[in-house]
């Protein structure tokens, strides 16, 4: 009898040390919630007046490619390498251009000259202050005048850059193109720099280059000779390097990082207590991109009958706390001038009857599989995928997920080509072709196979075109065709949430992926 | 003493049979049925807590948390079932032959159980996934190739102790097919260290199985499996902590019951 109660004792305490140990970690991580939310609360009620110093944290998610300006291609290199470099001009937070080295520009009226009048007093972070010189050396080592080798593909239009005076720089290009100015945000450097550059950044920005440790992050400090009055506030920035968002969410708990950029919806409720959180539209787009060239996906009543059975709303309600953007074609809204809403041709709302009729008339009456690849360390994607299987199902499509790492994505989906289908984002810069342009038949990024001679035509119209009205119309034109012809399955635009210790102020987005530090300051 | 012991013994088996039946009892069930589909998305009952609608309460869509731990409990234990059962008898085959025959199949087989054995287990199994892809069936292979050589070893060291025992030396000059000593006269004999093993392999099956879909390599969502669940809960866990308590206990109880049956066999033998 003694023998059977001490069983039962065993057994409940295993239990209970099993509910026990789960139940202590949510208990304080409430308590931790509670405690925290009354700071977010005294924060609200604050005046944000700037004061100058003090030091950051900011957690990024990925490690520094190079910090050459000119040869770095990750996304994640350049947002921080913003604060370091500029070039003649820099964007805004609404999508416009500014002067930054140069103080103001003009173009010839064939679209062929651009000339450049340099700011007075734009200094290096070595002292030194900016010439014309440099500004032509930085300008032909991008555009491979210098060596033969274009850093930056789209500076190939130049064809020369010539000193007026000191104070002027003229650039000619092959063909007018109205987009070209964007690219003048290439960095500039001191003349002769080069390779110098990678190890020892010296740029003009508000923040100079103080140390960096691969793996863990890079320090910068405050440019006190910076062009714009009274930018920066900080007198140091650290980015810090952390590949885990749980490992991230953790460290802000703990305190130890004041600005983190890529917060999931979840992690953004779980901090919204203890950190200001702002969210801005990204600029990435999300879809369900269809492989053109894989059957059955070659017919179009097939990718129509997938447009029609997705319910882009229930995608953004159920992955992104519905703070996403629906798009219905290849181009960002925040491109105001150039976006069309095309999300009317398939609805945001499931139309299930209109699929399966459109999947009947293509031969496929009960439906067919199909299987989604998505790169899997993106939780948006992957909750995403999981929407999009229950959607299509209803539709009698038997989708299933394929995980993969993201170096197996990008050498099987984006260059191999070798898939069905996939969840994932392609993100844009500022200029609006630069998403159509991957969807010309040759286009060597585009992945998903779409060939429409429409489509290429009008494309190359635009190319012609020398003002950006001109251009806006054939731009339309192609977000409607590949609309039309559902050259792929557009969803949404994900939003960037940031969370931001609450004595802080000051951030700026952009429509761009930078992070912008020098606008960044205490309260208190 | 004896009779003492001997009721101690069925006492953990006892308990293990309960846990374990239960466990399986709702997880077979969950084959057949489940109270909600296992699949199924509702934006308006995202995040509810515990109830009797909704037992184990609803996830991040809004599916039913009870119904998906039913079919994740089932398709964690068919797997780690299969692997179990597949290096089971490839290691009774494997390890019959080398340890009766021992020479050089013995001294080939064993230098590869070594070198598998070299490799951490579930490191192994992660290396052999990424090469064949995920998925279901990968997972049973990668596991079966990591678990087999800790059978073989076991197996072979009982035929080994009991190939010159003095009864099946008998039974050679009585002049018994080879054959028949193998798995008549000794394998009978080496059951009770191999059914323990059996558990213990079962136990760490399960945990191999659902750290891999915690990772993400194994089983594909929206499929759910102990792991994965785990995985996706782990985003929530002050929101929603009955998201990831759900198949956290489960997984605890299932390699509870498997040890108290391991036990009380092991017990019940000696």
């Amino acid at each position: 009898m003694r023998k059977r109660l001490l069983c039962c004792l065993f057994m409940a305490l295993l239990t209970m040390t099993a509910l026990g140990g789960c139940a202590g970690g949510t208990g304080e991580s409430s308590g931790d919630k509670s405690s925290t939310e009354s700071q977010g609360d005294s924060n609200a009620t604050q005046a944000g007046e700037p004061k100058y110093g003090g030091s950051i944290v900011v957690g990024i998610q990925q490690d520094i490619d190079s910090l050459d300006p000119h040869k770095a291609t990750a996304a994640g290199t350049k947002e921080i390498l913003f604060n370091i470099f500029e070039g003649l001009v820099k964007p805004l937070e609404d999508g416009s251009l500014t002067g930054a080295v140069a103080s103001d520009y003009t173009l010839s009226d064939d679209g062929l000259v651009y000339t450049f009048t340099l700011r007075d007093n734009v200094k290096f972070h070595s002292g030194e202050a900016v010439t014309a010189e440099d500004v032509k050396y930085s300008l032909e080592r991008v555009s491979g005048l210098l060596d033969g080798t274009a850093l930056i593909s789209t500076m190939k239009a130049i064809q020369s850059v010539e000193i007026i005076d000191e104070k002027t720089v003229q650039v000619t290009v092959g063909s007018p193109n109205p987009e070209l100015i964007y690219s003048f945000v290439a960095a500039i450097i001191p003349a002769g720099s080069g390779e110098d550059e990678a190890a020892d950044p010296i740029g003009t920005g508000p923040f100079s280059f103080v140390s960096y440790t691969p793996q863990e992050g890079i320090r910068l400090a405050k440019n006190g000779a910076y062009w714009q009055e009274g930018l920066p506030y900080l007198d140091q920035v650290d980015f810090k390097i952390i590949t885990s968002s749980d490992t991230a969410l953790l460290e802000m708990q703990g305190g130890s990082i004041d600005i983190y950029p890529y917060l999931t919806d979840s992690q953004a409720k779980e901090l919204s207590g203890s950190f200001q959180i702002l969210s801005a539209a990204s600029d990435v787009v999300q879809a369900l991109f269809l492989n053109n060239a894989e059957k059955p996906l070659d017919d179009v009543r097939v990718r129509q009958a997938i447009c029609y059975a997705l319910d882009k709303d229930s995608v953004n309600d159920f992955v992104t706390g519905g703070n996403s953007v629906p798009i219905g074609s290849a181009m960002l809204p925040t491109l105001h001038d150039f976006y069309v809403d095309l999300n009317g041709v398939y609805g945001n709302a499931a139309d299930i009857d209109k699929a399966k009729e459109l999947l009947a008339d293509a031969g496929y009456p009960d439906g067919f599989d199909l299987e989604i690849t998505v790169p899997s360390n993106y939780e948006v994607h992957m909750q995403t995928a999981e929407v999009v299987v229950e959607q299509l199902k209803l539709a009698g499509i038997n989708a299933t997920i394929n995980g993969v790492e993201w170096g197996t994505w990008l050498d099987q989906c984006y260059n191999g080509r070798q898939y069905q289908s996939t969840i994932c984002g392609i993100t844009c810069d500022m200029t609006p072709g630069y998403l159509l342009n991957r969807f010309q038949s040759e286009s060597k990024k585009n992945f998903i196979n779409f060939v429409n001679a429409e489509y290429d035509a009008a494309y190359a119209s635009a190319q012609e075109c020398v003002t950006l009205e001109e251009r806006a119309q054939y731009y339309n034109q192609l977000q409607q065709i590949l609309a039309d012809e559902a050259g792929t399955a557009f969803l949404q635009i994900p939003p960037i949430t940031i969370a931001m210790n609450p004595k802080l102020a000051g951030y700026k987005f952009y429509p761009v992926y930078v992070q912008d530090m020098s606008t960044v300051y205490f309260t208190e | 003493m004896e009779q003492n012991l001997g009721r101690r013994n069925n006492k953990y088996l006892a308990a293990g049979l309960v846990m374990t039946l239960l466990v399986a009892g709702v997880a077979l069930l969950g084959v057949f049925w489940t109270p909600y589909g296992t699949t199924v998305m509702s934006a308006s009952e995202k995040f509810h807590g515990p109830s009797l609608r909704h037992l184990f309460g609803t996830d991040n869509f809004g599916r039913d948390i009870f119904s998906r731990v039913m079919k994740g409990a089932g398709a964690t234990i068919l797997i780690s079932g299969l692997v179990v059962s597949v290096s089971g008898a490839m290691g009774i085959l494997a390890g019959a032959v080398t340890g009766y025959f021992g020479g050089i199949l013995d001294e080939v087989m064993m230098r590869i159980t070594d070198a598998v054995n070299g490799f951490p287990s579930v490191l192994l199994g992660l290396v052999i996934i990424s090469v064949l892809g995920p998925g279901r069936q990968n997972v049973v292979i990668s596991l079966v190739i990591v678990f087999t050589p800790s059978f073989i070893r076991i197996v072979r060291s009982e035929f080994i102790r009991l190939r010159d025992a003095d009864y099946i030396s008998r039974a050679r000059m009585m002049g018994v097919g080879r054959l028949r000593i193998l798995f008549v006269h000794i394998l009978p004999n080496t059951m009770s260290t191999f059914w323990a093993s059996v558990m213990i392999g079962f136990n760490n099956a399960i945990l191999a199985e659902s750290g891999m879909s915690f990772l993400g390599i194994g089983v594909q969502p929206p499929d759910a499996t102990l792991g994965n669940m785990l995985s996706d809960a782990q985003g929530y866990l002050t929101r929603a902590p009955w998201y990831a308590l759900a198949p956290g206990l489960t997984m605890v109880w299932i390699v509870l019951g498997f040890s108290l049956l391991g036990e009380g066999l092991r017990r019940t033998q000696t």
